[in-house]
């Protein structure tokens, strides 16, 4: 069944842009994977809407939630996209590496086009949709609180990028639906990408689900640079700041310059698609290499917008289970700012092999590997951190010990790769996919899950499963050890990238050790799962209510857990870094404020959910070519900006005897705890207060 | 005169001199094309240059972006910008006219 | 530092992080970035039309497209407009009636059109001389980065009427007055973006 339904309303839609349709004509296991998805996604929305109706919850989620301007829910929201997005993309892993080992002179079980289709969505989800949405969402949370303010800079701009991302996010559902993906991978080169060789709706998918992602994450980095240069709280200069809160500052930074680059690419991408435009054409004059130094334009810089947050992470994360200061706080933040810097030089080691001259390769080449070493003095100061400090082994400590090793292994085949005539062999092989996996997996995403322990108490009141924790962390190691080092032996020998079938039996054992480590992940995912489902139950045993279940050293743990809509009853004023350690050393933590102020806050506001819904349907009718809608869409979203720009109404006053109420409240849970040493500190005797040693 | 009202004669001062000189340069490098004095490469960097001092001007006389303690700032925004604008763009027109060159 | 300490800085924060005038800086600020993150957007489409300056396809060229006394004139009407803004600037802090400021906003507006206008009806020109963007790659890069700075600039006239009209249903409230003076940081910058349109598009065209 092919043939347009209905074109002047369905734009390009016909009945075989649906996997059932296709499937059913059709019924390879390739086309009935497909279709599997599909009806996943479609029962899994039918099933939350059922359930959010059942126990009569919309008023509350949109009260609450959807409208909310807290930058700490705002964090939780990404959050929980991250984690969603992360189970989509570590199954379509999954799929790709059992491909593989199955298919060794034999096709497999996918076909050539739905491998293509997975890689796209993989790498696409993986960058966009989830490690991007779990770094925002922790900086979101947590960096207001470490900077001592009430909320970030702008907490409108905040919830317009969170729903636009979120629409972002909602395309790429749908594209498992409806119509089919880009397979030019995350990176959608042309001319494979343009009209010519692509003119289905997938690379459309592609291009607007990464439009609208980037604007958000344009928008954020804004958002969060401001903040942490206006929104300090008295006496916190930029050198008494958290190394997160730095870490955010420059990945912030990033976002702003780098993202960019990629609306450009992708823009230009569309006018080509839409318009007939001749930008990365073939014919009459297109340039497609300048797409590839557009886009890595973006595309280096962003790799650093990924780690940064991470080494904030860590940051906070050694100096705390160490129980020591950071060492070497100014190179750290050198380090950082050099990082920061060189990022911008350094992203034509994307295409070495692109045809330019040597001389021009040499420059980047030289360019990066020295950008290793920032990275190198960081990891450096984080041991002698930990050296002659009190090393306590818990969850997140595991995280970032298996970080300093893993990525530093990485970091050398980075080297390797930095050196062109050696990239020559390795560019596109399976070498470079183990090197980027081997950054971005112990790098980036053991640094988010680490964060993800070490802050979700302050952020709901209980601690996470220890158990648990240690199950998903060793399946986390394992299992990218076995999914990814079989992967440089076999790039080394020169299986290429983002191929369905591989020809050559001598490969078979590694191929059989990647796909058992891609088991081993899944299994640590489940895990995490498992571990969430566990706290929530056990909660009442293991709250923390005091808010200071580690001894932390920054302003977030001077509070409750969870912490009060205004964060702070009155703005703190600090003198020195590691402002919270010290006081508790030094004087009384816990002492009220003289006086109690009403304090003002935003009030929730539409316009968030409603740019971001109207962004994703101006998207789905220029994917399908429903003009119309896409109009409406557009039309929708200037007339939702100048509506909201008359709004006077905006913000809501908690009066100071409701905040009085609140910290008492909280000030006699913290009388009545018991302080804990650390040794304590993984049993339920912890109630989030500390006791000093003497 | 009172604070403000100086302030104001300073502003409109600003806005008059930034129009003036503005006018000038546009001025100078339209007629630089209009009536060819010079060779192709010679009238391109004048133009190139006298846009380069226009935007100084702009910035100066326009937006108040200048070295003075208030606008600090900004003008370390507009700076480092400028730097990671001249690395991209730059870097884009090396790349690419090397990759033409050797494509001949 | 007690976790709890009021800053005795004699400032009525109202219990907000931040006071007014900080604000209103925090405020502009946030614009002054975004503005930066639209210059590197320009800054690339220059740099795109660098590269595919010579791509023609065999089909017109720069030389053969641009009118030396259209640019001129919309480059006067641009740089007018920037000059009355600056004027409606000034007259942002005054106390009284806001004649002047309407005024100068309006005179800005009208400009602002007949510079969209003029370069519509040039649009129109080269289409009819064969010279549309969907002929070569040159022309591909041509038709991005003007008309993007045109979309720029009616974003810009859209912006100026609301505020024409939030000024006239709230008066010079600090909502209004943050987002005037944003709006003239954009329309100053949409000045800047057309210098370097008329000296690298326009005037390097006309030399070869």
């Amino acid at each position: 069944m092919t043939g347009a339904v209905w074109p002047a309303v369905l734009g390009r839609f016909d009945w075989s842009s649906l996997p059932f349709v296709r499937a059913w004509q059709d019924p390879t296991v390739s086309e009935i994977i497909g279709a599997g998805a599909a009806a996943i996604v479609v029962f899994a929305a039918i099933g939350v809407v059922a359930l959010i109706t059942r126990y009569r919850r919309w008023g509350y989620l949109w009260r609450e939630w959807f409208t909310s301007l807290d930058h700490k829910k705002i964090g939780i929201m990404y959050i929980v996209l991250a984690f969603v997005m992360l189970s989509r993309a570590l199954v379509e892993a999954v799929l790709m590496r059992l491909q593989q080992a199955a298919a060794i002179n034999t096709p497999g079980f996918l076909s050539p086009d739905h491998f293509a289709q997975l890689f796209s969505t993989h790498g696409s989800i993986m960058i966009f949709f989830m490690a991007m949405p779990f770094l925002t969402g922790l900086i979101n949370y947590v960096m207001p609180l470490q900077i001592g303010s009430r909320d970030v800079a702008f907490p409108l701009l905040n919830s317009i990028s969170l729903w636009l991302t979120g629409g972002a996010a909602g395309l790429m559902m749908v594209s498992l639906v409806i119509g089919r993906f880009s397979t030019g991978g995350w990176s959608g080169y042309p001319p494979y990408t343009e009209l010519a060789f692509s003119p289905d709706v997938g690379p459309d998918y592609w291009i607007w689900a990464l439009t609208l992602g980037s604007i958000g994450s344009t928008l954020t980095g804004l958002n969060f640079a401001v903040t942490i240069y206006k929104m300090r709280c008295p006496g916190m200069d930029l050198m008494r700041m958290p190394l997160f809160v730095w870490t955010s500052l420059c990945a912030s930074i990033l976002m702003i310059f780098a993202m960019p680059p990629l609306t450009v690419a992708t823009a230009l991408l569309a006018l080509d698609r839409y318009l007939g435009f001749h930008f990365f054409t073939n014919d009459l004059g297109g340039d497609m290499m300048n797409y590839a130094n557009l886009f890595w334009l973006f595309g280096h810089p962003e790799v650093y917008i990924l780690i940064l947050p991470a080494f904030g992470v860590y940051s906070e994360v050694v100096s705390t289970f160490s129980s020591k200061g950071l060492y070497g706080y100014t190179s750290l933040v050198w380090a950082t700012m050099a990082i920061a810097v060189l990022s911008f030089t350094v992203w034509v080691h994307h295409f070495f092999t692109m045809g330019q001259s040597a001389d021009i390769n040499a420059v980047f080449g030289i360019a990066t590997m020295a950008i290793g070493v920032p990275t190198g003095v960081k990891i450096y100061d984080w041991v002698w951190t930990m050296f002659r400090g009190e090393v306590r082994f818990t969850v997140p400590m595991l995280y970032a010990l298996a970080f300093m090793m893993t990525f530093v292994l990485g970091g050398f085949t980075g080297i390797l790769l930095a050196f062109p005539p050696l990239d020559y062999l390795a560019h596109n092989t399976l070498f470079l996919v183990a090197h980027f996996h081997n950054m971005l997996i112990p790098g980036l995403l053991y640094g988010m899950l680490a964060g993800y322990h070490y802050w979700f108490p302050k952020a709901f009141g209980f601690r996470l499963d220890e158990k648990w924790g240690r199950i998903a962390f060793g399946c986390w190691v394992v299992g990218f050890y076995l999914a990814f080092m079989p992967l440089y032996v076999l790039g080394a020998a020169g299986v290429a990238r983002r191929t369905q079938e591989v020809f050559e039996p001598a490969f078979r054992p590694w191929l059989y050790v990647a796909g058992l480590g891609a088991l081993v992940l899944l299994c640590a995912l489940a895990s995490l799962f498992v571990q969430l489902w566990v706290s929530i139950k056990r909660r009442d045993a293991n709250r923390v209510t005091a808010g200071d279940p580690w001894d932390g050293r920054g302003l977030e743990w001077s509070i409750s857990a969870p912490p009060p809509e205004y964060n702070f009853a009155s703005i703190p004023r600090v003198s020195r870094r590691d402002p919270f350690y010290d006081v508790k050393r030094t004087g009384d933590p816990y002492a009220p404020p003289a006086a109690y102020q009403d304090i003002r806050l935003p009030k929730g506001s539409m316009a968030g959910p409603v740019i971001g819904l109207a962004g994703a349907t101006t998207a789905f009718g220029l994917v399908w070519h429903m003009w119309w809608l896409a109009i409406l869409g557009l039309l929708a979203v200037i007339v939702a900006v100048i509506a909201r720009s008359f709004a006077r109404d905006v913000e809501k006053v908690i009066d100071a005897a409701e905040v009085e109420r609140t910290e008492a409240a909280w000030l006699s849970a913290v009388a009545a705890a018991t302080p804990i040493l650390r040794e304590g500190e993984m049993s339920c005797a912890n109630q989030g207060l500390a006791e000093i040693p003497a | 005169m009172s604070a403000s009202a100086r302030e104001k004669r300073r502003e409109i001062r600003a806005y008059v001199i930034g129009y003036g000189l503005a006018l000038a340069l546009t001025a100078a490098a339209f007629a630089a094309v209009r009536w060819r004095g010079f060779t192709a490469s010679a009238t391109l960097a004048i133009v190139l240059g006298l846009a380069l001092v226009q935007l100084i001007v702009h910035f100066r006389f326009f937006l108040h972006v200048s070295l003075s303690r208030a606008s600090r700032d900004n003008l370390g925004l507009v700076l480092f910008s400028a730097l990671i604008i001249a690395l991209m763009v730059s870097g884009t027109l090396v790349i690419l006219f090397n990759l033409r060159q050797r494509m001949m | 530092m007690s976790a709890g300490e009021v800053i005795p800085t004699g400032l009525d924060l109202g219990g907000a992080s931040q006071s007014a005038p900080e604000r209103a800086a925090t405020g502009v600020q946030g614009f002054w970035v975004f503005l930066m993150s639209d210059a590197v957007i320009f800054a690339l489409l220059f740099a795109t039309y660098g590269v595919m300056l010579s791509r023609t396809a065999g089909g017109p060229t720069p030389a053969a497209v641009y009118k030396i006394g259209p640019a001129f004139i919309e480059t006067l009407i641009l740089l007018t407009s920037s000059f009355t803004f600056g004027m409606a600037s000034v007259t942002l802090n005054d106390a009284g009636p806001r004649r002047r400021l309407f005024g100068w906003m309006s005179v800005t507006l009208l400009l602002g059109a007949a510079f969209l206008g003029m370069e519509l009806r040039d649009f129109g020109a080269m289409f009819s001389a064969g010279a549309y963007p969907t002929r070569s790659g040159y022309l591909s890069a041509f038709f991005a980065l003007v008309p993007l700075h045109g979309l720029h600039v009616l974003v810009g006239a859209v912006w100026m009427v609301v505020m024409m009209v939030q000024l006239r249903v709230f008066g010079r409230d600090a909502q209004v007055m943050l987002n005037i003076r944003r709006l003239a940081l954009f329309w100053h910058f949409l000045d800047i973006v057309w210098i370097a349109i008329f000296s690298v598009v326009y005037l390097q065209g006309l030399i070869r």
